[in-house]
């Protein structure tokens, strides 16, 4: 990207929105000029005039580069005003920021996507560059757990993934209503040797900290090495481009080595808790 | 179904994984096919456990009554996952109901003959205890991030 964009936000206008789920939107932006094409698990800082900035993740497809997408849940003041936006509003924008999904290194091999919630979003984009190249991987199995039945965020895409014959998905909720017949049970429970080889796979996961500490542990004591599992982390940010301080991690600025990092970069932070 | 076909399907299932030939052996000659349909019971709280069964195919639901709040859902099990452990720890009866949440094809394991092997053998009963306990172990963790909720709060993902 330009410098100029990088501690300014460049105004730019909400060109649609879509309502998710009950607390959560997509809106698609027009990228900044000259912003540069975005990788996927790259984020953005959206900057909502009067309230603040915050870091969301782009979730689009990387290939239709002519828009810029970004699904967010509403937790607090800036978050909730995104997802009320409407479209011809303007917010500020500036990125794309961070680190990538090492895709390149899942060539050839089986791959296991876990997400968890919105946690999804920042996978997106990595599994679109999956579907559209099945063929340069092994097996490909995208697992998802989301609350309720209610919050399983992309259902559509999820079942067009599902139908498509390279891909495995399976989707799970903590808890479900009489008429929900899928799977219930935590996004662990869905993790099987019988769909890769744990000699072999690359896996990538997005989630609740505590959904990818239990992932891992269970995927470690499968065989799966921890050079081969990417995490996407998440912590509060400022200026995003390594300036701040504000989103240090043990020895890591998350906005500039992150946010995705092998697990084996961060396996002795992940344990502690957070001060 | 021949119990060479069963002892296959059994060397294929994950949990037992880490069970010698002979094992499977004795597993097999315990075993036959058996389908459940849409809604049927595979078992019913406090009811005897003298079965377990293994999911060749389909999906079941482990249920159980809350009143004023009707048929609760805990964890549904699929495909090559094993239902039941209740036969090998007393009181010997199943803790929940286990309802086929569409067509669904097992092997039905006689949990009682096998129990009753374990306890003439204690060395079959040291590894089918072990193999089982590892279900168990898993199905502790799953329950208790269930129970965490990670994501309900305001961090969650
Ligand atoms: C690299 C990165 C990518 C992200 N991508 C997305 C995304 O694609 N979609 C999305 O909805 N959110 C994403 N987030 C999280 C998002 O940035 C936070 O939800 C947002 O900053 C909250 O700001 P707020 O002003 O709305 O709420 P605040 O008032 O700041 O906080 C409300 C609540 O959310 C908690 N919180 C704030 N920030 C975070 C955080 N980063 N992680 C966990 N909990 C937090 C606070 O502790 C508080 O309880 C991402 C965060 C990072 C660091
Ligand atoms: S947010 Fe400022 S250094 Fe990372």
């Amino acid at each position: 990207m330009s410098n100029g964009h990088v501690l300014t936000p460049v105004a730019t206008e909400v060109l649609s929105v879509r309502h998710e789920l009950r607390d959560t939107a997509t809106l698609s932006l027009l990228p900044p000029p000259g912003g540069a094409p975005f990788a996927p698990g790259q984020f953005s800082m959206l900057y909502v005039m009067g309230l603040g900035e915050i870091p969301i993740s782009l979730s689009g497809d990387p290939a239709e580069s002519g828009l810029w997408i970004h699904t967010i849940r509403g937790v607090g003041n800036v978050s909730q005003a995104l997802v009320r936006a409407i479209p011809g509003d303007r917010i500020g924008v500036r990125g794309p920021f961070g680190s990538a999904w090492p895709l390149d290194r899942a060539r050839g091999r089986d791959v296991l996507v876990v997400a968890g919630g919105i946690g999804l979003a920042p996978l997106r984009p990595l599994i679109y560059r999956l579907a559209a190249e099945p063929e340069a991987y092994g097996r490909i199995t995208v697992l998802y757990g989301a609350r309720t039945p209610e919050d399983i965020l992309y259902f559509h895409q999820l079942q067009a993934w599902k139908e498509s014959a390279r891909f495995h998905v399976r989707v799970t909720v903590d808890s479900g209503a009489d008429d929900w017949s899928g799977n219930l049970g935590p996004v662990t429970h869905l993790i099987s040797p019988v769909d890769f080889d744990p000699a072999s796979v690359v896996v990538f996961t997005c989630g609740p900290e505590i959904m990818m500490r239990f992932v891992i542990r269970l995927l470690l004591g499968l065989g799966v090495a921890g050079e081969r599992i990417f995490l996407s982390m998440e912590r509060n940010m400022k200026c995003a481009v390594g300036f701040c301080g504000h989103c240090q991690y043990g020895p890591h600025f998350v906005c500039k080595e992150g946010p995705v990092f092998g697990y084996d970069q961060v396996a002795h932070l992940l344990a502690e808790k957070e001060r | 179904m021949k119990y060479h076909e069963i002892k296959d399907l059994l060397r294929q299932c994950h949990g037992f994984a880490t069970l010698c030939e002979e094992d499977l052996d004795l597993m097999a000659k315990c075993g036959v096919n058996a389908v459940f349909r849409e809604g049927q019971l595979l078992a019913q709280e406090g009811h005897p456990a003298d079965l377990f069964y293994l999911i060749r195919n389909g999906k079941v639901a482990i249920e159980t009554h809350v009143p004023h709040r009707g048929t609760v859902t805990l964890q549904s099990l699929g495909t090559g996952e094993v239902v039941g452990w209740s036969w090998l720890f007393p009181p010997y009866l199943w803790m929940f109901d286990v309802r086929a949440l569409e067509d669904t094809r097992v092997i039905s394991l006689d949990g009682k003959c096998l129990r009753e092997k374990c306890e003439a053998n204690h060395s079959l009963g040291f590894r089918l205890m072990k193999t089982f306990m590892g279900t168990l172990v898993a199905r502790v963790h799953d329950a208790r991030l269930q129970v965490l909720d990670v994501y309900h709060s305001p961090q969650g993902g």
